[in-house]
């Protein structure tokens, strides 16, 4: 299954047994996603935790 | 085998260019230079070389004819006796910034006097493999690229090619670097006791390879300013434009993905987690890697756009090799295959 970052556009393959609800990394830009539908595939931008990245 | 020689191997893209060809599987180092310490293995003054060759330095006069020449000569010296240079040799990879400007008028206002050879400039393609690449290819001679103008180049390369850039206004670029651009000879400023610990603004503007970028990106409004820190390899542009016309990141990551897809040295580092969010030049020290990402400030249309290299790798050496890969019909990523260290 293929679909497509929302945050940067990246192709992103889905493995077949993935189900909603699961936490996926974009491969290109890092980001967290959330798949929200599996037929088709869809992802949404995950809830962001707790940021500690600093000077 | 190619046999191969370097003109001036004593300095540090010398260097450079003598730890990337020993270890390259298509090449064969003939002879290196140095007037100065001819007798001498070329171990005595790259360290990390003892055992890897027994090579000693010869004098010019000694260099027989071979297959590629490699210039590694300070400011001038190539230009004056490039057809001595020529007869040596059929293909030529110079990394000096002598025949690296296209318009004599620019070399005469950014380097201050008449170029030496203007004959010879025409002959020269310019070595950025990102932007020439087929050029090179069929070249006979080469320019080396200038670090500072390759970090600024690779940054706003996929601004300028998707012609996001407001180009009524002014472009920005600062460029942190380590001390080995300042090279092999030391000076008084280079007094460890000096150096160590500074931050050196050593040259707020007017700095040559400004030349180069206005040449290879096209974007007449760039300035340049140069930042020595505490760092020996390596050189981060930041360079700041701001849009044409409201955009969005993902317009950048089209533009950028547009240049440098599938580039073998360049990848767009611009993640939103982790240590390593966007480019750091520690990382690529000794790699021909130039690391380039992006951030947007979507309220003033404000781009970012930074490219990390090590200023001896992507920025010199490690580019004039990807050129002979290049030149000579060789895999282009050939010799260039090492992907750094972490932790450094
Ligand atoms: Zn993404």
């Amino acid at each position: 299954m293929e679909t497509t970052c929302p945050e940067c556009e990246a192709t992103i393959s889905l493995n077949a047994d993935t189900v909603e609800g699961e936490i996926v990394t974009c491969p290109d830009c890092g980001v967290e996603l959330e798949v929200v539908s599996v037929n088709p595939p869809e992802l949404a931008l995950a809830p962001e935790v707790g940021e500690d990245w600093g000077e | 085998m190619l046999r191969v020689s370097i003109i001036g191997g004593s300095g540090y893209v010398g260097g450079e260019l003598l730890r990337l060809l020993l270890a390259h599987p298509g090449v064969e180092v003939a002879h290196v230079t140095s007037e100065r310490l001819a007798g001498k293995p070329v171990a005595s003054t790259h360290p990390n070389l003892r055992g890897h060759t027994s090579l000693q330095y010869v004098p010019a006069s000694k260099v027989a004819p071979c297959d590629v020449l490699f210039l590694a000569l300070p400011h001038g010296s190539a230009a004056k006796r490039i057809e001595e240079f020529a007869a040596l040799a059929p293909k030529i990879v110079d990394c000096s910034a002598d025949f690296r400007l296209r318009d004599t008028a620019a070399y005469e206002r950014w380097y201050g006097e008449e170029h030496p050879n203007p004959a010879w400039l025409g002959r020269f393609v310019y070595g950025l493999p990102e932007i020439y690449r087929e050029q090179i290819r069929a070249a006979s001679y080469v320019s080396g690229v200038g670090c500072n103008a390759t970090a600024t180049n690779l940054a706003l390369l996929p601004l300028a090619r998707a012609g996001l850039i407001d180009t009524d206004r002014d472009v920005i670029v600062e460029v942190k670097v380590g001390s080995s651009e300042g090279g092999a000879q030391s000076s008084d400023a280079s007094h460890h006791p000096e150096r160590s610990g500074a931050v050196r603004s050593f040259a707020t503007t007017g700095h040559r390879h400004t030349a180069e970028v206005i040449q290879e990106t096209g974007v007449e409004r760039v300035h340049l300013s140069i930042t020595g820190i505490e760092m020996v390899r390596g050189a981060v542009a930041t360079a700041h434009a701001f849009a044409k016309s409201a955009i969005t990141e993902k317009d950048l990551w089209r533009a950028y993905r547009a240049a440098y897809t599938p580039e073998p040295f360049v990848r767009i580092v611009r993640e939103k987690q982790g240590i390593y969010r966007l480019p750091e030049p520690k990382i690529l020290a000794g790699t021909n890697y130039a690391d380039v990402g992006f951030a947007l400030d979507e309220a003033t249309g404000r781009i970012v756009s930074i490219c990390a290299i090590d200023n001896l790798g992507k920025g010199a050496a490690g580019s004039a090799v990807q050129c002979m890969n290049l030149m000579c019909g060789l895999e282009e990523t050939a010799g260039l295959e090492f992907w750094g260290l972490h932790p450094v």
